[in-house]
């Protein structure tokens, strides 16, 4: 699309309205600021927190423009759930990875028989050309000690597919994290490198 | 020091750095976090406004003080304060007075995505349309500037795109702007007939020394590219075209009312094809046109829904300005099984759902009003008729009613308005005074939270703490409702669905208004109180799906109960998360078999 475009990379993080997503992407457009790159992240606010679709884009690079990922631009497409890494897959370019937490988040509109969960997710996903990377990060949280661990996990294992300085990610953890957590917080960011 | 801020970060910095003294607005998405941030500031007085009128005219209160001001709102929330906006445009400031005004292209959490440039034309006022975070913190200094040195309000236009992306900001250091004081001036400020008119022909006269600064401004800049195409644009678009057709010539309107006519004429002369790249409405466009330059435009860009850099580039290909589409090269088709509805839903524990419960069997016609509440329109509970606006629930409720009365329809239906204690403060007040003043017979709910729930639970006049944490005085809704002259007023706790029915089907039998108050606080505001968390006895569930009608998060369907028929339809024993329960009990009284409770007990 654009001239620069090589140059900006995007990562689109995914999930439902109240997983985290939002403190992911800031966790990442600090690391890439901080590694002294142009930064950019959007998402929208409001309406949609409430159990709804969650996105949030992040691009950084020599000089950002839009805030927003182009379909079929994303290098990496980070899921905090099964069926919304489905649904954003198109975002993702020839050769973009897709790491995808396996838990299924089940809307009411499903419980009341009004629609279905994808069938046969976790298959469409292998089938697809992106190679993803399945990860059942809220049994590793809670093996871990705490299911909360589950976005620092996630971010260990997307620091594997981007070019950014291991200690600035730890010391954006560190500082992002409630004290008390620190350290459980960097030890579920080493889990999640080692698991890419 | 550089730091990353979100357009509405970065406008409180910049009104914290440009001496704004004081603010004031009322939450709206995506213009809340304005408020939120600048209150951190300190010197900064800001509080939450019970509407938007009454923010603008707290504004314009500071600025005839000699103090810069800077109020807050979302698109329609303009609206709402167009009245004292009109005027005060006429009027002028004393200290600076900016407006930070945020549209919703694409209506992401709105109900219309109108166009709010329009209200800068309509005023005479100048607009500043910023296309980032950077931008954003430093036109509202230029834009303050201008307010002072022109005598005008100026406005600030964002947008969704604008307001909720971060990008990287320099810091500055706050500068010292010297308060002024209140100087009486009776022909600039009281606005009778006879000082209006003295007042009008000077906005005008404002206006064309406006147009002299658009044409001045660097906010204004062009960027020389191919001569082959010229495209101006104005806030997020700017950003989008940018990265599509890097190229290009570029006209970037950062003060896009009043238009630099000369600016725009000599681009124009210099470039083979003008376009404008702009979200919504011709805004631009027309006026350009009416210069009589050949320009385009809508024809290629659409007028409905928020751009994003796929939408220009298709309308330049549209234009012929670009190749034609390559196949996007994506590794992964998205499966036609991806397109899994997930409508935003009130929370596990929501005091509004199981109020609606009740509500539904009372069979009424139902008009609605602006908040978390209006989300129970989808299914399962499908409870409402309307929604158009702040506070437009008891006041269509009454128009419904007295319609019915004086066409003498054959309607039973009892007649509910559904308001929500902010909405009700913001605007349902004197809605609720015109029922009890021309004797309606509407059945009036207020849905008492104690916050504002949809924008994230910011604090009103009734929930006694202000934006900044003080404790303060608080609205007692009873008294209040009591005083409008409503007599009947019942306050029920809508977790205990029983007392609930009865007390609507009561308040439905009186042949008077009344208003019952529900007292749940929202459970975002509460402490998780893991002990109250409810399970599923799976040997006592049948399956009946009673508890799932509630459309709770936190109920799932498990696992399968075979049919004793053959062919029968399966049915899935309820399940309850105990990460998203909150231990409301509504399930619990809900379930026949007795198959729900606390999971400790």
């Amino acid at each position: 699309m654009a001239k620069n475009k090589n140059s900006v990379k995007n990562i689109l993080i995914v999930g439902v309205g109240g997983q985290g997503v939002i403190l992911a992407s800031d966790i990442l457009s600090e690391v890439a600021m901080l590694s002294g790159l142009d930064v950019k992240k959007s998402e929208v606010h409001g309406m949609a927190q409430r159990g709804g679709v969650v996105s949030s884009h992040v691009r950084f690079g020599k000089k950002v423009r839009s805030p927003l990922i182009p379909k079929a631009e994303a290098d990496v497409l980070l899921s905090f759930e099964l069926a919304e890494a489905l649904r954003w897959l198109g975002f993702l370019k020839l050769g973009g990875r897709a790491v995808v937490n396996s838990q299924k988040i089940v809307p009411p509109i499903v419980s009341t028989g009004l629609a279905q969960y994808p069938e046969g997710a976790e298959e469409l996903l292998k089938k697809s050309s992106t190679s993803p990377i399945l990860v059942d990060a809220l049994g590793i949280a809670e093996e871990l000690g705490n299911p909360r661990l589950v976005n620092t996990i996630l971010l260990g294992m997307t620091s594997r597919l981007l070019e950014l300085p291991e200690p600035v990610w730890k010391k954006v953890v560190s500082q992002r994290v409630p004290k008390a957590f620190k350290e459980l917080n960097l030890k579920a960011f080493e889990k999640g490198q080692s698991l890419v | 020091m550089k730091q990353l801020l979100s357009g509405n970060e970065a406008v409180a910095r910049g009104a914290y750095e440009s001496g704004v003294k004081v603010a004031s607005a009322y939450p709206g998405t995506p213009s809340t976090e304005i408020l939120q941030n600048l209150a951190k500031y300190e010197g900064v007085y800001a509080e939450w406004a019970p509407n938007e009128k009454v923010a603008f005219e707290v504004g314009i209160g500071a600025s005839m003080a000699g103090v810069r001001a800077l109020v807050a709102m979302k698109h329609v929330g303009l609206n709402v304060a167009a009245d004292p906006f009109m005027t005060f445009a006429y009027t002028g400031v004393n200290g600076g007075f900016l407006l930070a005004c945020a549209d919703d292209p694409g209506m992401h959490s709105s109900q219309n995505e109108q166009d709010n440039r329009y209200f800068a034309r309509f005023a005479m006022v100048p607009l500043f349309e910023p296309s980032d975070s950077q931008e954003a913190k430093d036109m509202v200094g230029v834009a303050l500037q201008v307010s002072e040195e022109y005598d005008t309000p100026s406005i600030l236009r964002l947008t969704t795109r604008v307001s909720h992306s971060k990008g990287i900001v320099r810091m500055g250091s706050p500068s010292g702007t010297p308060a002024k004081s209140f100087s009486r001036d009776r022909k600039k400020y009281v606005m009778i007939p006879a000082y209006a008119r003295i007042r009008h022909p000077m906005v005008l006269e404002r206006l064309e020394k406006l147009k002299g600064f658009s044409e001045r401004t660097s906010l204004n800049r062009i960027e020389w590219g191919k001569s082959s195409v010229g495209i101006i644009c104005s806030g997020i678009s700017y950003q989008y075209a940018k990265e599509v057709i890097p190229e290009a010539s570029f006209l970037k309107l950062g003060v896009s009312y009043p238009i630099p006519e000369k600016k725009i004429r000599r681009f124009a002369s210099k470039v083979k094809r003008l376009l404008v790249v702009e979200e919504l409405e011709p805004f631009l466009e027309e006026q350009i046109l009416a210069m009589g330059i050949r320009v385009e435009g809508k024809k290629y860009f659409p007028r409905l829904d928020e751009f994003s850099p796929e939408i220009v580039e298709e309308g330049l290909r549209k234009a012929k300005l670009l190749k034609p589409k390559r196949v996007p090269v994506t590794s992964a088709p998205t499966p036609p099984t991806a397109s899994l509805p997930r409508p935003p839903v009130m929370c596990p524990g929501c005091p509004h759902r199981s109020f609606f419960f009740a509500l539904n069997q009372a069979k009424g016609i139902v008009l609605s009003d602006i908040g978390c509440y209006t989300l129970s329109v989808l299914p399962p509970l499908e409870a409402i008729d309307s929604c158009i606006c702040m506070g437009a629930s008891i006041s269509t409720a009454h128009g419904v009613a007295k319609a019915i009365e004086r066409a003498q329809l054959e309607e039973k239906r009892p007649i509910f308005a559904v308001i929500g204690d902010s909405t009700f403060l913001h605007s349902g007040v004197t809605s609720l005074m015109d029922v009890a003043y021309n004797k309606g017979n509407v059945k009036v709910v207020i849905l008492d939270n104690r916050t504002t729930g949809m924008t994230g639970g910011q604090d009103h006049p009734g929930t006694g703490r202000t934006l900044q944490g003080e404790q303060t005085r608080q609205v007692d809704l009873p008294k209040l409702v009591e005083s409008l002259g409503i007599k009947r007023v019942r306050v029920v706790d809508p977790y205990d669905l029983k007392t609930t029915s009865q007390v609507i089907q009561e308040e439905v039998s009186a042949e008077e208004p009344s208003v019952i108050i529900t007292n749940r606080p929202c459970v975002m505001m509460e402490k998780f109180a893991p002990g109250l968390v409810h399970k599923v006895d799976p040997e006592l569930c049948e399956g009946c799906g009673m508890c799932l009608r509630l459309g709770c998060p936190a109920i799932v369907p498990g696992e399968e109960i075979p049919s004793k028929k053959e062919g029968g339809k399966v049915r899935r024993k309820a399940e309850i998360d105990p990460t998203l329960c909150r231990g409301c009990t509504v399930c619990e009284q809900l379930c026949k078999q007795g198959a729900i409770s606390m999971a400790g007990a």
